[in-house]
């Protein structure tokens, strides 16, 4: 590109400004300066409104919502100008807020409008085109470096760098310190003197990598590296916000730790988290039990927080779960902060609003259930339910004349008139605190908090005169228990009244419209009577119109065989209904109360109908109700359908056929025994329609703007055109090897693990604006490692990138650190030294109970409760009783820590335990005086302490074996001499105080929630409490809680 | 040698340097201060103490600052925004201009107006008008800057204390106390920073309104339980005295000492540090907490009786740590969501808290701490001039989330003395004079402790954040 070197701008400029009295104009610095102190604030690169951007000329050329911001060398055309001169006839004068600018000021733009706009160099420097990004070039592997012939790879590039910065790396750490680091890292456990023991006796050249293979096989490397996936997952066992109530989706924290656990390749561990749902719907050959955990997975997307407030907008905060997802894929698999163009271009990364919603289209296209985790015993026998129910239908169906029958029936069906339903499109509607929003097709779905009582009243406006009859249909949403239709936790309904008021549209006064809540005017229609598709026993359709709101009701709830159907009511007027010049219709449909429901916050439900649609009609002859729901007309009558679509409908038939009685009873019977599910978790779905996603003006979900498609951001390569555009196709690009971003992020984040920080310092952060990586080419080498091995190993596999990192000589170098190597590399970017971290907020508390002897090896199951002060939960809105686990389940890991989002785990978040508000890729590591008292005085350290002492009073009979012993288990090493020293006089001062006070000592000793065994022979509550005192101390050392 | 204290020192000649380099020019930024946290990663081989004094980059008019949070969200027109037209039209449409587009969290927007249950009148030199129900504050109302055009975005209780306490509606970001800490440190290396005290329900807003966001876990709120025993796991366990307890903690130095000098991390010598500070901290927070020291006036003054969990008790804590260089305290009272019975309501919770509101702010200007200490009292919106009544949640004579006008009002701290500001239209509906938006607050509080909000940022995500967002102005209506 040609541009006039600014230089020669500015000479042409000064001299035809001479006339202008400008003198001091010296352009284009001037027009910068008035832009730059008067514009880029709101136009520049921290903020810019109205999609404006004035700080990079192709931005400002391009323009916001208003268009192009200037026309270069068009003063006349140009906006800018106007709207500084307060011209524009919509747009105020600009800037908005302080002075207008001075005459002197605008002409200084319009000069340099009119001389081309050119933009000083500076600014185009800066502004150069992110697309060059590297993040965001193709991935290739690197060469070695020269010398790194015959070396692991990567100690090749470390050593490379290490050599240019003038630093040599360290010797080996010793033997115990790298199994209890390699233990921890793997595992997130120390390992027991034995372990190190025998690693220090086999040397033979394979003892280390046989014992990786022995931590990579253990069950509880899937714990370790399966919290590290859970942070970024945003895992928690309750819904956030207010009410904060509890929900059940441990089943996909399992699921990620046995897909660690079976090193399930990251190719499909994404296609599953993201879309195992669609897989299951689609793929054939899969067992139910595959299927079942494939949607399990797909709850990585559904941790989102959701708000259950009385009186919240559902659909403003169905959109921030959205968000919320499109963040957490962004951080989690891009490492891109995509969720920063969610209501402008994004400022630093080539990432505009309009892509930023084509991604999130992907994500918008669901319905959120519970899904169902029946054991493998409830599962067999719900199939041998399902097997009798369609053997008997299969007898009946065999039968010709039942067959004939049904053929008839069919026939008449299909061409009897159906009554002409207007559904009613409401006007208004209103209930609380749970609210209702209108879908496409007029009915109106309940969301946001669920409550124990609802009166729903919906308001309309009808031309009609002649109104015979009002329908009101229950239908199914995928949001509603089992699909509904009603709330109830198996998703059945009652409801006790339904009424309808009318009033003449020409007569309304204001007050007559002002409300639901202090006007009764009564204008109630009368219903001769009311009819519905199916009654309980004693639960007649009549019951709506008796004039009594709270007793008894409409209710269609059977067996598990027949529940969860759409349903309807008919109501026929005994007069027609409607004024000359319009009618305003109030129907109020009031739901039954269940009222076992208050204080329980996990499992509320209610008998509200929670997807309704009404409509009327004209018609005068007497009214019936259909058989088939509108939505069954369209699946089972149309000109092909499956045999299952035929078993469907007979099973209609079944029940309406009069001399089938009988049959339709044991039909029933065999439902009864239906054994619920013992779990449930939750899942995504997709919708049946699609939903159509808009651009919101500024990310306000109220002003949706043009539509867009699913599609991913343009500079990270395409889709690929055979992709389906679905949550499919986007696993599928997350993982395309032209996808330049994710093997990067992923093995930048678990280097990361290791090293106590990434390549990339910012490993949640890939974009212009991120940490440049301390050495590019070891990190392109190692993503092109893990997706496609150099030696035919197995692609993604997270096992053989651990094996690759651990089997380096950067890995197990010591961690030791000189002053001078300290001043030079302060923060360890070269790697001339081995890792050395305090552990992760888990591991603190695993390692106290693991030494301790205490700790459970369950692995996965519901969430457990240890120990919680009191007062911690009065701090929460929607408290819970924390009724403290027993028995094993106290003493588990901590990632099983049941995790209340508003008040989250007060001894993990000490030591910085993510709060799963959002997704989390890097943990900050602080060291703080609150952490020292939780080692000291949290009950179950106290504990651990006291069962460490326990141990090693019968471990050792002299004070001197006794200290080596309980330092090993904690440290894996053996302590010397001056540590012995120091621990054997705290043990004996301890012993002195004690049998001063036996009582403190027995307090100190023995007030334990788990009776500990009896002493061991020979020993003494006092010599307890005094080696509590000392294990207490071992547990509080910085090197037991550290990585070393 | 004391080989944690000298690299303690050398730590603080290091923050001095630094200080000085910062006065000179460079802004307490992101640069600044990002060198001295272990953000971003790079930052530190921590061998410093975050929460040492920092001095704010600008001339501070506030040091500390005592955050009443009125949670539930008080309904100003009960109690500062004095509205007699709605009496005149109690029990009529709310008129449709006045309406807009705005939505409720309950109630119809067109639900009718309902007439102020308390009597109003002008009090002090300054002649601010407050309501019967708060006849305490209404003594002190020339040392209040009254906010009546607060204005914020969300209508919902858990957005609405997570938007007012962290400037955004989102879950995740650093609270105020957490960004004034980060940005001044703590006058006291004996008690946390950021204290968090609560006596009503739990929180709408839940841990959020208090957490650090993306912020170093140092600058959380410490949230203070009741009784003697404040911090959690605080106390020794039982049957360790606290002889025993130092020979431990002697030991477990001696041993991390020994470590440090052979390992060379600094973070050793932070753990050690840490240590210690638990240890002071055992020992100066029960005395904080211990009220019975309290002259009998005090207490009286606050309605204070040791040993009760109460809103009078807090506020009299709050007061001890100011004194002790706490730099923000956070008291919460969840108790003001009047969707039903505001009369009853607010008179009960006025009852509860309007005495010792008074009392803070007496106190601390007889100790003279008010100058230095900004006190703010507010909730995170405010309540509708209309009715709110509903058979079904069996509510009567209430008033429904309002989030377009509410009342706050601040004290102390560099704020005027003795003035009200803002307006709402007749109705209290909008606010129609000088509105101030939460951002806008912020941008102010912030202002008050030296900070130029648009600098005091945190690098995140590639992004510098602050707690405006991309918002706010400093108001200067309210300074002093």
């Amino acid at each position: 590109m040609v541009r006039p070197p600014v230089i020669a701008v500015r000479t042409f400029i000064s001299a035809v400004l001479g006339s202008l009295s400008l003198s001091a104009a010296d352009l284009p610095s001037d027009a910068w300066q008035v832009l730059e102190q008067n514009c880029f604030k709101c136009h520049g690169p921290s903020r810019s409104e109205n999609s404006l951007r004035l700080d990079v000329r192709a931005d400002a050329l391009k323009g916001g919502d208003h268009g192009p911001a200037l026309v270069p060398g068009k003063p006349a055309e140009s906006l800018l100008l106007k709207v500084v001169a307060g011209a524009h006839g919509e747009i105020p004068r600009m800037p908005r807020k302080g002075d207008a600018l001075s005459p002197a000021q605008v002409a200084a733009l319009q000069t340099w409008i009119e001389a081309g706009a050119e933009w000083p160099k500076a600014a185009q420097v800066t502004a150069a085109d992110p697309r060059q990004h590297w993040a965001f070039q193709p991935l290739r592997r690197p060469p070695l470096p020269p010398k790194g012939e015959g070396a692991h790879p990567i100690d090749a590039f470390i050593r490379d760098r290490l050599v240019r910065e003038k630093l040599t790396p360290s010797p080996p750490a010793d033997r115990a310190t790298l199994l209890r680091r390699v233990s921890l890292d793997l595992t997130g456990l120390p390992p027991t003197p034995e372990e190190v023991d025998a690693f220090v006796a086999d040397t033979s050249p394979e003892a280390y990598s046989r014992v990786v293979e022995r931590l990579l096989a253990s069950p509880h490397y899937g714990e370790k590296w399966g919290r590290h996936w859970l942070d970024a997952a945003r895992y928690a066992d309750s819904n956030g916000f207010e009410k904060d109530r509890t929900r059940s989706i441990w089943p996909y924290r399992d699921w990620v730790i046995r897909a660690f656990n079976e090193d399930l390749p990251f190719d499909e561990f994404t296609r599953q988290q993201l879309a195992g749902d669609l897989w299951a719907d689609a793929e054939v050959g899969r067992s139910e039990e595959e299927r079942l955990q494939q949607r399990i997975a797909t709850g990585f997307l559904r941790n989102s927080m959701v708000n259950m407030e009385g009186g919240i907008e559902p659909e403003k905060f169905r959109v921030e779960t959205i968000i919320d997802r499109v963040d957490a894929v962004g951080r989690t698999w891009l490492g891109l902060t995509i969720a920063c163009a969610q209501c402008h271009n994004h400022k630093y990364d080539p990432i505009s609003q309009k892509e930023y919603f084509q991604f999130y289209d992907f994500l918008n296209q669901d319905v959120e259930p519970k899904l169902d985790v029946p054991s493998v015993a409830t599962r067999e026998k719900r199939a041998a339910i399902r097997a009798a129910a369609a053997a008997l239908e299969g007898k009946l169906w065999a039968d010709p004349a039942i067959r004939a029958r049904f053929e008839n029936w069919e026939k008449a069906l299909r061409g009897a008139p159906t009554v002409a339903w207007i559904p009613l499109d409401a006007t208004e509607w209103h209930s609380t605190p749970m609210k209702f929003e209108k879908q496409e097709d007029l009915s109106l779905l309940a969301g946001g908090d669920v409550y124990n009582s609802s009166v729903l009243r919906v308001w309309v406006d009808v031309p009609y005169t002649n109104l015979t009859g009002f329908r009101l249909e229950a239908l199914n949403h995928g949001n509603l228990p089992n699909q509904g239709p009603g709330l109830d936790g198996q998703g059945d309904f009652l409801i006790g009244e339904f009424m309808v008021e009318a009033s003449p549209l020409t007569e309304l006064t204001n007050a007559a419209t002002a409300g639901t809540n202090f006007v009764a005017t009564t204008n109630r229609i009368e219903f001769r009577r009311a009819i519905a598709d199916v009654e309980a026993s004693g639960f007649p359709a009549s019951a709506m119109t008796d004039g009594v709101t709270t007793n008894g009701g409409w209710a269609t709830a059977f067996t598990a065989g027949r529940r969860n159907q759409e349903r309807r009511a008919v109501f026929e007027t005994t007069q027609p209904v409607g004024f000359p010049g319009g009618t305003r219709l109030l129907l109020t449909v009031h739901s039954k109360l269940s009222d076992d429901l208050q204080g329980r916050h996990d499992r509320v439900s209610n008998f509200i109908p929670g997807r309704v649609r009404l409509s009327a009609t004209t018609q005068k002859e007497p009214l019936t109700v259909d058989p088939l729901s509108e939505s069954q007309r369209r699946r089972l009558l149309g000109a092909t359908r499956t045999p299952e679509q035929t078993a469907e409908l007979f099973r209609v038939f079944l029940f309406l056929d009069p001399s089938l009685a009988e049959s339709a009873r044991q039909w029933d019977e065999l439902w009864k025994d239906w054994p619920g599910a013992e779990n449930y978790t939750l899942a995504l779905q997709r919708r049946e329609t699609p939903r159509q996603t808009k651009v919101f003006r500024r990310g306000d979900w109220q002003k949706p703007t043009v539509p867009v498609t699913a599609d991913v951001p343009a500079v990270l390569n395409g889709l690929g055109g055979d992709q389906p555009r679905d949550r499919r196709g986007l696993a599928e690009w997350l993982t395309s090897p032209a996808n330049p971003l994710t093997a990067r992020v992923i093995v930048n984040r678990v280097w990361q693990h290791y090293f106590g920080q990434g390549l990339v310092v910012t490993t949640e952060d890939f974009g212009v604006r991120s940490d440049p990586p301390s050495h590019p080419e070891l990190l392109d080498w190692m993503a092109v490692e893990f997706m496609a091995p150099s030696h035919g190993g197995k692609p993604w596999s997270w096992k053989q990138l651990h094996r690759l990192i651990v089997s380096s000589a950067t890995y197990q170098q010591s961690s030791r650190v000189t002053p001078e190597a300290l001043e030079q590399d302060p923060y360890n970017r070269w790697l001339a030294r081995g890792p050395r971290v305090r552990v992760d907020a888990e591991a603190v508390q695993d390692i106290a109970l693991k030494v301790s002897g205490l700790l459970s090896p369950k692995v996965g199951g519901p969430s457990v409760f240890p120990p919680l002060p009191d007062g911690v939960m009065s701090l929460a809105y929607g408290p819970i009783a924390w009724n403290v686990s027993e028995g094993d389940d106290r003493y588990r890991r901590a990632m099983y820590t049941f995790w209340k989002r508003s008040v989250p785990y007060p001894a993990l978040t000490t030591f910085d335990a993510p709060t799963a508000e959002q997704s989390c890729v890097r943990r900050v590591r602080s060291n703080t005086p609150l952490q020292a008292l939780v080692t000291l005085n949290e009950p179950t350290f106290n504990q651990a302490a006291r069962w460490l002492a326990w141990r090693t009073l019968a471990a050792a009979p002299d004070e001197a074996g006794r200290v080596s012993w309980a330092f090993r288990q904690c440290l894996g090493r053996r302590p010397d001499p001056s540590e012995t020293e120091v621990l054997t006089r705290l043990v004996q001062e301890a012993r002195t105080e004690f049998a001063g006070r036996p009582r403190d000592a027995a307090a100190f000793a023995l007030s334990d929630p788990k009776s500990p065994p009896p002493l061991p022979p020979g020993t003494s509550v006092v010599d307890l409490a005094a080696w509590t005192t000392v294990t207490r101390a071992l547990l509080n050392l910085d090197e037991t809680v550290t990585k070393e | 040698m004391n080989l944690p204290l000298h690299l303690d020192h050398e730590r603080r000649q290091f923050l001095t340097r630094r200080w000085f380099f910062r006065e000179c020019g460079l802004g307490l930024g992101s640069i600044a201060l990002a060198s001295l946290l272990n953000q971003p990663a790079l930052a530190a081989p921590s061998g410093n103490n975050p929460l040492l004094p920092k001095r704010p980059p600008q001339p501070a008019r506030a040091k500390s600052v005592i955050y009443l949070f009125m949670a539930g969200a008080p309904s100003q027109l009960e109690l500062f925004d004095y509205k007699p037209t709605l009496a005149k039209y109690n029990g009529q449409p709310v008129p449709k201009d006045i309406l807009g587009g705005q939505t409720y969290a309950f109630i119809k927007p067109d639900s009718a107006i309902y007439a102020p249950e308390f009597a109003f009148a002008q009090h002090g030199k300054s002649g601010a008008w407050v309501s019967e129900a708060l006849p305490h504050l209404a003594g002190v109302a020339d040392e209040l800057t009254i906010i009546r055009s607060m204005n914020t975005d969300a209508f919902n209780h858990a957005p609405g204390q997570i938007f007012m306490n962290t400037g955004s509606q989102q879950f995740g970001r650093p609270s105020m106390g957490s960004w004034v800490t980060y940005g001044l440190g703590s006058e006291s290396q004996d008690l946390p920073g950021f204290v968090v005290l609560n006596s009503a329900g739990g929180l709408s807003g839940g841990a959020g309104n208090y957490g650090c966001g993306f912020l170093p876990t140092v600058f959380q709120g410490v949230p203070f339980r009741k009784g003697a025993d404040p911090i959690l796991y605080l106390s020794n366990p039982a049957g360790l005295s606290s002889t025993l307890q130092r020979k431990t903690l002697d030991a477990v130095k001696e041993l991390n000492e020994r470590r440090l000098g052979l390992m060379g991390d600094p973070e050793i010598a932070t753990r050690i540090n840490s240590f210690e500070m638990a240890y002071r901290m055992q020992f100066s927070a029960p005395e904080l907490v211990d009220l019975s020291k309290e002259s009998k006036e005090t207490l009286e003054l606050y309605g204070a009786k040791p040993g009760e969990a109460s809103f009078a008790n807090n506020c009299l804590l709050a007061r001890r740590m100011v004194e002790r260089g706490v730099r923000f305290v956070q008291l919460f009272h969840e108790a003001w969501d009047h969707h039903s019975d505001v009369k009853g309501g607010v008179k009960g919770q006025a009852k509860v808290t309007d005495q010792a509101c008074a009392a803070l702010i007496k106190d601390l200007k007889q100790r003279g701490l008010l100058e230095s200490t900004l006190v703010i009292w507010g909730g995170e919106f405010g309540r509708t001039p209309q009715v709110e009544a509903s058979n079904e949640l069996k509510r009567s004579l209430g008033r429904d989330h309002h989030p377009q006008a509410f009342t706050m009002w601040m004290a102390g701290g560099g704020t005027k003395r003795g003035v009200t500001v803002g307006e709402t239209d007749d109705f209290g509906f909008n606010v129609v004079k000088d509105k101030i938006h939460v951002h806008d607050l912020h941008a102010t509080i912030l202002h008050l402790l030296g900070f130029d909000h648009e600098k005091l940022t945190y690098r995140f995500q590639g992004r510098d954040y602050r707690l405006t967002d991309v918002h706010g102005e400093v108001m200067s209506s309210l300074l002093a």
